[in-house]
């Protein structure tokens, strides 16, 4: 088979594209809170759920979070991995744990990072609070928080949370 | 066929940059406005299909992202198209067709301003042959442009008396982008970005969104008392390779003429799906469309929401049914390169 018979099974077409990409405006007005140092939820008009970080819409009623709910910096661990596969890139060396964080009054959880414990002591439920950044290194990013650790207080039952609709 | 009708439009307004709003933020105001104004929710729904592009977001599976806009809560049928929301409409008339839905609320969305939308559009293109060239959209067009010039198919004259007449319609269209009037020699004056093609013969790079709602003869009139009957609606496509086309004509095109039967029907107004200049001359004659109103809302040139200019083709032609008391409208919308997928849909007011 000469060179040109041989079949070709890739060929290579780099695609690169560049966007001006913008959070939305009630992203942006928690972003804001955050580099102050502050979380600040939104809550739903209609059902009262309380989102944290706000995309702007409840998708359960399909109308915009347009009520400012500040929370404390305080919650518990609805779940959590221990990530054990380095990743390209990643400065933490593993093993870590990835948790999915709910903060008080909050209605949905989102992730961070769980440090300044042993691994074999994280558990479901467990109460933690934030550690922050120095304030002269905080920008419009939940990275203002370096991780979240234990606290001394009872755990949560977590099914307690689930959202009641009323 | 069972009987279909628009019974609600609204659109938002044209945007240059929407700057800060996102797609969810840009979908929300006209699906409650379509609500508000038919005194419905999301109850009364019972299929959603959106029209969107991932590549104009820059992220994989942007579209669900848009259903937040919504209330999907208790769940909802839904349904999406990485296409203009004509044919998510197409879809939910199917739909509706089989048995499934008798309501559906169709909405499209698209920002241009985040991303380089030449650079967007070519990806749509064949991947092995034509895509790693990196055509842009304007020089597609052009392609067409010089063929149809060449054959004296249209004339530069024609081309000219689009972009005034689009811009003076605008007047009527209190959502167009582009509403400031030119003359003759503001246009000759004007550079050629793709020859034959200037600025002025190019669609703005427009940020958006619509919605409408359809449904079935039992349900019309539950909602409006003026629904806008979709009489016939047919879409066909040319080839994807650009090479094996003839970009004189379109066979396509005469094939749903023939399926809608077009020749036996009186337009009192259309809305074509025309984003350069010289599509609007062009399509007319293909379509027999010389002495009817034609794109009174300005079309594309005024405001070229991408994945949403086709739904709104349709759109602007059921406002102008009902507003004017006209009897018959065809909307036309298209994609891909150079009017490769098209669109007819006959709409018509109760007599």
């Amino acid at each position: 088979m000469s060179a040109e018979d041989t079949p070709k099974d890739y060929s290579e077409s780099p695609i690169n594209l560049e966007y001006f990409y913008t959070a939305g405006s009630a992203t942006t007005r928690f972003l804001n809170q955050v580099k102050e140092g502050n979380i600040v939820g939104q809550g739903c008009p209609k059902c009262k759920a309380v989102y944290v970080p706000p995309r702007g819409s409840c998708p359960r009623c399909g109308v915009a979070t347009d009520i400012e709910v500040p929370l404390i910096d305080k919650g518990c661990i609805e779940s959590f991995t221990v990530v054990h596969i380095p990743i390209p890139g990643n400065p933490i060396v593993p093993p870590y744990v990835c948790a999915m964080i709910r903060l008080d009054g909050a209605n949905i959880s989102f992730l961070h990072l769980i440090q300044d414990v042993d691994i074999e002591n994280i558990r479901i439920g467990m109460r933690i609070q934030a550690v922050w950044k120095p304030k002269e290194e905080w920008t419009h990013s939940l990275e203002n928080i370096k991780w979240f650790a234990p606290i001394d207080e009872p755990d949560v039952d977590v099914a307690t949370l689930r959202f009641q609709e009323s | 066929m069972k009987r279909v009708a628009i019974v609600g439009y609204a659109q938002h307004p044209i945007l240059k940059n929407a700057g800060a709003l996102n797609e969810v933020e840009l979908i929300m105001p006209v699906v409650h406005q379509l609500f508000n104004d038919l005194g419905i929710s999301q109850k009364d729904i019972d299929f959603t299909c959106s029209g969107s592009c991932d590549y104009l977001q820059g992220a994989a599976f942007a579209f669900v992202e848009g259903l937040s806009a919504i209330q999907t809560n208790p769940p909802i049928k839904e349904s999406h198209v990485e296409m203009d929301a004509a044919w998510a409409m197409y879809e939910s008339m199917l739909k509706i067709q089989m048995g499934d839905a008798e309501t559906a609320l169709i909405y499209g969305f698209g920002k241009s301003s985040p991303g380089d939308l030449d650079a967007i559009i070519s990806l749509q293109m064949d991947p092995y042959y034509i895509s790693p060239l990196w055509p842009d959209r304007v020089s597609l067009a052009a392609l067409q442009a010089r063929v149809l010039l060449d054959q004296n198919i249209i004339t530069p004259e024609q081309m000219l008396a689009t972009v005034i007449e689009a811009r003076a319609n605008s007047k009527n269209n209190k959502n167009a982008l582009i509403t400031d009037l030119i003359d003759e020699s503001d246009y000759l004056n004007n550079a050629m970005v793709s020859s034959p093609l200037n600025k002025l013969d190019c669609p703005p790079i427009s940020d958006g969104s619509s919605a409408m709602i359809i449904a079935s003869e039992e349900k019309a009139y539950k909602f409006t008392d003026h629904p806008i009957w979709i009489e016939g609606i047919d879409h066909r496509i040319e080839s994807s390779n650009l090479g094996s086309r003839n970009l004189a004509t379109s066979n396509t095109l005469q094939v749903s003429m023939n399926q809608l039967n077009l020749k036996n029907i009186k337009f009192d107004v259309a809305e074509l799906h025309t984003q350069f200049s010289h599509e609007l001359p062009f399509l007319k004659s293909l379509l027999n469309l010389q002495d009817v109103p034609t794109n009174l809302s300005g079309g594309p040139l005024v405001g070229n929401v991408m994945m949403c200019a086709g739904l709104d083709a349709i759109g602007k032609t059921y406002e102008s049914l009902k507003e004017n008391q006209f009897t018959h409208g065809l909307a036309h919308a298209t994609s891909g390169p150079c009017l490769q997928h098209n669109m007819l849909v006959h709409l018509e007011a109760q007599k």
